[in-house]
């Protein structure tokens, strides 16, 4: 019973990943880094996610400590957050906000406070999406591994 | 008796971004090579043995290797956009080290700008990676990873690769009257390589 659960997990997986992939999420540099996983680095993936998580929500936090100043007009320093968020997404595939990045980028080098407010709820949007959607995919992975775990155990 | 054991490449990445550190080992590590990966230029210059430790101004003056340098390296990946010095900063230091400059160096960059392109390749940059890096990309590094390994063993695989070069040598200083084959080339335990006089390659065994 448990050794169909992991089939099921499996396809849940590919399932979510599909889904993320046709949203324009996640794109093949999500995959590269499933590449890189193996015996000799077996939870790769998640520790460059996380730390992805880390350095996202610390730029996340500058950005909006920049723009709540009133006076605010230091659009290089912002220029600087968002090139170093736009390069770590898009190390890790994630299109989406990269791209969310690159727009909100261009408006802040207009000097336009107020489009510059309005791109950063976007980006934190778009991020918190991402970061449910990654964790439901560890959440899949970590299941699918005990109950793989538990059907070789019962086979013995 | 063999040649050269199997050769354990040596590669310092510099980045100051956290994850493409992890990212650019993993991919070297997969390719079998082994890695040292630093946050910062000074960091790389201390690592080469090129920098005192009081000394991280760029304009600091030229300062001979300290010979600290615990292992070889045998090709240099960096990042250009860096805060303090730039990966270009970096190229061009390790382009005016007597000691160095023969290390293969490869530069990553996020923006695809033609002219930053050039201004690396034009300083000696041997390849120039867009980021996010690949795996395909680590293929890339092999042919610059054997030239520079053998540029510094220079005795044995360049005579035998370049014998159109040798051959000058050997006309020049050959006069009329001489007819015996010149010398040059490699011995093993049982056999000979002799360079003719006409380029090509003989091979005696048992002498």
């Amino acid at each position: 019973m448990l050794g169909l659960g992991v089939d099921q997990l499996r396809a849940d997986m590919n399932q979510l990943l599909a889904l993320l992939f046709h949203q324009g999420v996640l794109d093949d540099h999500f995959l590269q880094l499933q590449q890189l996983q193996d015996v000799t680095s077996p939870n790769f993936v998640y520790e460059v996610v996380n730390i992805y998580f880390h350095e996202s929500e610390k730029l996340l936090r500058n950005l909006r400590v920049l723009l709540m100043d009133r006076d605010f007009s230091d659009y290089k320093k912002m220029g600087i957050h968002l090139n170093q968020f736009m390069g770590s997404s898009s190390s890790i595939g994630a299109k989406r906000v990269r791209n969310v990045c690159f727009a909100f980028r261009a408006v802040s080098e207009q000097n336009n406070r107020a489009g510059c407010l309005r791109a950063l709820e976007v980006l934190e949007h778009e991020y918190c999406y991402l970061k449910n959607k990654l964790h439901e995919l560890f959440h899949i992975e970590q299941q699918r591994v005990m109950a793989a775990a538990v059907r070789y155990r019962i086979q013995d | 008796m063999g040649m050269a054991t199997e050769a354990q490449f040596h590669v310092l990445a510099v980045d100051d971004s956290l994850i493409d550190r992890k990212l650019i080992e993993r991919l070297l590590k997969t390719s079998s090579y082994q890695v040292t990966a630093v946050d910062s230029v000074s960091k790389a210059l201390k690592f080469l043995g090129l920098l005192e430790d009081d000394q991280i101004s760029p304009n600091s003056p030229y300062v001979s290797p300290n010979h600290n340098q615990e292992m070889e390296v045998n090709l240099i990946i960096t990042d250009y956009c860096m805060p303090g010095m730039t990966g270009y900063d970096l190229l061009k230091r390790i382009k005016e080290s007597s000691s160095l400059k023969n290390i293969p160096v490869v530069i990553m960059s996020s923006e695809n700008v033609p002219s930053r392109i050039n201004r690396c390749l034009d300083e000696g940059a041997e390849e120039f990676f867009l980021k996010p890096v690949q795996l395909s990309d680590m293929k890339r590094l092999q042919p610059h990873l054997w030239k520079g390994k053998y540029k510094e063993e220079p005795h044995q695989l360049q005579q035998l690769q370049q014998p159109h070069k040798k051959r000058k040598a050997i006309e020049e200083s050959l006069s009329i009257e001489r007819t015996r084959a010149r010398y040059s080339g490699l011995i093993t335990k049982n056999n000979i390589l002799l360079e003719q006089e006409d380029g090509s390659i003989s091979f005696f065994s048992h002498i």
